[in-house]
């Protein structure tokens, strides 16, 4: 019993240094900041930052939530208030969140999504930045040229012979290849489920043959990959707008109206230009943004956004990159350790007690347990979805589904733990005297203490993996690097967050490790060890 | 295990228990198993009797009706003449020594402290003391054994700390479960012995369950045979050995190897 003190001194070690780290800065006092938000993709990630300059060009401090997990949980973000503004395309807004056919012209779409999104939520999109960003089949220039391929109906002659690599969504979604096939007849003779961040690697390297691109993907400015041609109009066309929340539009109607400058002004050619030098050349951010809102004329002074960070040649070594990235490395960690201290917290303030009291009540204990496990089933960005309406984006609704995830290997071991310990040892205490408390602190609760140790630290090495993901939501992390690093296509970003992340996870096990047995009672030997 | 080695003078005692033990009629079932279908039996102060009867017989739930471990469906349980259902448990309990078939020492716990249990949950000074001298009665020199955990003990030492921490706070009543059973022969031999002669000395009123005949008449003042939660026979040894009431307790008897022409004491 003794040695639990510690857990929570332990917890307390790891919250100190990182509680500075939760708090956001740049709050203003009279005007509260715009809170602009993004999904996980290059494309994404630009258009997130250009509103974020242009209204801190405007007056308007800003913070920045880019990259959230998904549609689900940008829109949630969105629709609850937790964010102000994000890029979203007219035609994931009528599939994806309205659940409708995407047919019909661009116009007729964007008054479509526009009059319902106004109705269902207040949200508003305002008017489309100028491109649109649809499917755009691609293929290797060399496969094209053998084979004489410029449109999609050419390829569905030569489907049988080729590989293709989709994204997931791509190969189930009514608008992606179901329906592409049924239009063009298509038969593809094998396919591949690709990420986007893979994709042109894999094509590049011949693993496929032809891949779902999106218009204004930078990579298409290569030389080796060539679009094939939607000639029979199939894929819906899918505009670039701003999506702002009711809260936005009610307290700060002069930022709305700064967001709108750059209606119309982004033309398909040039961001995919922007693309490439983000994605492909590893531009900053910070400078490919800044670049675009001078091009389009909303920038004046080519000064008054500094560079944040230098162009990095991708052929610098991995070590100095890290090297470089060291303070936010740290913080990064710092927060991390944050989420997964927090959480775990809570997860043993709960789920020990919890394991308690179900194993006094014996009756109801593996249907509970049962239910709590339900949870490890959900996918973790599910799960973070779920927690936006409820939490907002941030800290909060990380902590809480991490906390969820980590209920579960708890509240087993600590059940079984205290059940199975020794019973003839349980007998005769009770037989000689004992009360039911003195047996759960003599006893039960020493005797089960490895076990219940062996469940924190399963609990705990989850929870620092899955902690990673908690960048979905904006709550920072060593995730953060890792989603940008794939939106990015950037290997080293993701290695910058997944290595530290993986060496966290590998000193909480070792460091668990021994605390489960200095937790192992002296004269008792644990089986297998 | 001889004559334990004389202590400091706490030990005295009254020399003569007062403590009976009586079930009047007592009652049990689990589920729709009838453990005990109707039990009368009277333990006198300082006696020492044996129950035994195969498995399911119901010798191990009378037992455990004693100290409060098993309440009876029906019929009573006196304890020196008292209801013991209106007698808090737990007290009842510490105030009565227990040893059952697998020791049952917390493992966590050196010998000493599983030795001083009782003493300690009765808040009693100087708990380790008692423990200790329990521990040297029953011929495991606390010197030697203090320290150690119970798992580096030879089976026949862990039981005799299970005895040891029965009797530490000098209890007026023992109730013993199969305490010998899973012990060697040679060994069980020794425990037993041990065990007789510690009865005796410290003049405690005992219960034990056994399944094996002959350890019944070795030890016990009187045998009780019972059979699927009945009495079927209760007296001293000889007399059962001479006179089995039943064909079920000569046939018992026949297995055990102890014929009726065999003389006792």
């Amino acid at each position: 019993m003794r040695r639990f003190v510690s857990i929570p001194i332990f917890a307390a070690l790891l919250l100190g240094p990182g509680v500075g780290a939760a708090q956001d800065p740049g709050e203003g006092e009279t005007v509260r900041a715009v809170i602009v938000a993004s999904k996980p993709f290059g494309e994404s990630y630009l258009l997130g930052e250009m509103f974020a300059q242009l209204l801190e060009a405007r007056g308007f401090p800003v913070e920045r939530r880019l990259g959230l997990g998904s549609t689900e949980v940008a829109f949630g973000a969105l629709r609850t208030g937790a964010v102000d503004v994000y890029p979203e395309y007219t035609g994931t807004g009528l599939l994806a969140i309205l659940g409708e056919e995407p047919r019909g012209t661009p116009h007729e779409i964007f008054r479509r999504v526009s009059a319902e999104f106004r109705e269902r939520w207040g949200i508003r999109w305002l008017p489309p930045l100028g491109f649109q960003n649809t499917y755009a089949i691609s293929v290797r220039r060399a496969t094209a040229e053998a084979l004489g391929l410029e449109t999609l109906s050419d390829l569905a002659g030569a489907g049988p012979d080729l590989v293709g690599g989709f994204s997931p969504d791509f190969l189930g979604r009514g608008d992606g290849l179901p329906g592409l096939e049924e239009a063009y007849g298509l038969r593809m003779g094998e396919t591949r489920s690709l990420l986007q961040a893979v994709k042109y690697e894999a094509l590049e390297r011949s693993s496929v043959d032809v891949i779902d691109a999106y218009s204004t993907d930078g990579f298409l400015a290569r030389a080796e990959v060539m679009v094939l041609e939607d000639d029979r109009g199939f894929f819906p066309p899918y505009e670039a707008a701003a999506l702002v929340s009711r809260r936005l539009q009610e307290e700060l109607p002069g930022a709305v109206a700064a967001l709108t400058e750059v209606s119309g002004l982004l033309e398909e050619e040039a961001m995919r230009e922007l693309n490439r030098r983000l994605e492909v050349d590893g531009e900053p951010l910070t400078r490919v943004a800044r670049d675009a809102l001078l091009s389009v004329g909303l920038l004046a002074d080519a000064g008054s956004i500094p560079d944040q960070e230098g162009l990095r040649p991708r052929s610098e070594g991995l070590p100095s990159y890290l090297w470089e990235r060291r303070h936010e490395t740290v913080q990064q960690t710092l927060r991390h350790l944050l989420l997964v201290g927090l959480s775990m917290f809570g997860a043993i303030l709960v789920a020990v007690p919890g394991g308690l009291a179900l194993e006094r009540s014996r009756a109801g204990a593996e249907g509970v347990i049962r239910s709590v496990g339900v949870v490890q089933t959900l996918p973790s960005i599910a799960l973070l979805a779920f927690m936006i309406p409820l939490f907002g984006i941030g800290v909060l609704p990380a902590v809480v589904a991490l906390f969820l995830y980590s209920l579960f290997p708890i509240l087993r071991n600590t059940f079984t733990g205290v059940r199975d310990a020794d019973p003839a040892a349980v007998d005769a205490a009770r037989a000689l005297g004992m009360t039911p408390l003195q047996i759960l602190r003599h006893v039960r609760l020493p005797l089960a203490a490895p076990v219940i140790m062996a469940g924190v630290r399963t609990a705990a090495v989850i929870n620092v993996g899955t902690a990673t993901l908690a960048a979905f939501i904006g709550a920072g992390g060593l995730g953060d690097p890792i989603v940008s690093g794939l939106a990015l296509s950037d290997p080293w970003m993701i290695l910058s967050g997944a290595l530290p992340a993986a060496v966290l996870a590998v000193l909480v096990d070792a460091g668990l490790a021994i605390t489960e047995r200095a937790a192992t009672p002296k004269g008792v030997v644990v089986s297998g060890s | 295990m001889g004559t334990p080695p004389e202590s400091d003078g706490r030990v005295a005692r009254p020399p003569l228990p007062s403590f009976a033990l009586e079930a009047r009629d007592v009652q049990k079932r689990f589920g729709e198993v009838v453990a005990l279908a109707g039990v009368s039996l009277r333990v006198a102060p300082g006696e020492c009797v044996a129950l035994v009867g195969e498995s399911g017989s119901g010798k191990t739930t009378l037992l455990r009706a004693f100290n409060r471990m098993v309440v009876p469906d029906a019929g009573a349980i006196l304890l020196g003449g008292r209801d013991a259902s209106g007698l808090d448990p737990v007290r009842v309990r510490r105030e009565t020594g227990y040893v059952q078939q697998e020791g049952g020492l917390l493992p966590h716990w050196t010998v000493l402290r599983n030795a001083a249990m009782v003493p300690w949950l009765l808040g009693m000074e100087d708990a380790e003391a008692w423990g200790g001298e329990a521990l040297d009665r029953v011929g495991l020199p606390q010197d030697h054994f203090a320290a150690r955990w119970p798992r580096e003990l030879s089976g026949g030492q862990r039981q005799r700390v299970a005895i040891a921490r029965a009797v530490a706070a000098r209890p007026e009543v023992i109730l013993l479960d199969e305490p010998f059973g899973a012990l060697d022969a040679i060994t069980r031999a020794e425990v037993r012995d041990g065990f007789g002669s510690l009865r005796r000395e410290l003049r405690m009123t005992t219960v034990l369950v056994t399944h094996d005949l002959h350890e019944a008449v070795e030890l016990a003042d009187r045998v009780a045979v019972l059979r699927e939660g009945r009495l079927e026979q209760v007296a001293e040894p000889g007399r059962l050995l001479s006179a089995p009431a039943s064909p079920y307790v000569a046939a018992l008897l026949a297995r055990a190897r102890l014929g009726a022409g065999r003389a006792e004491e």
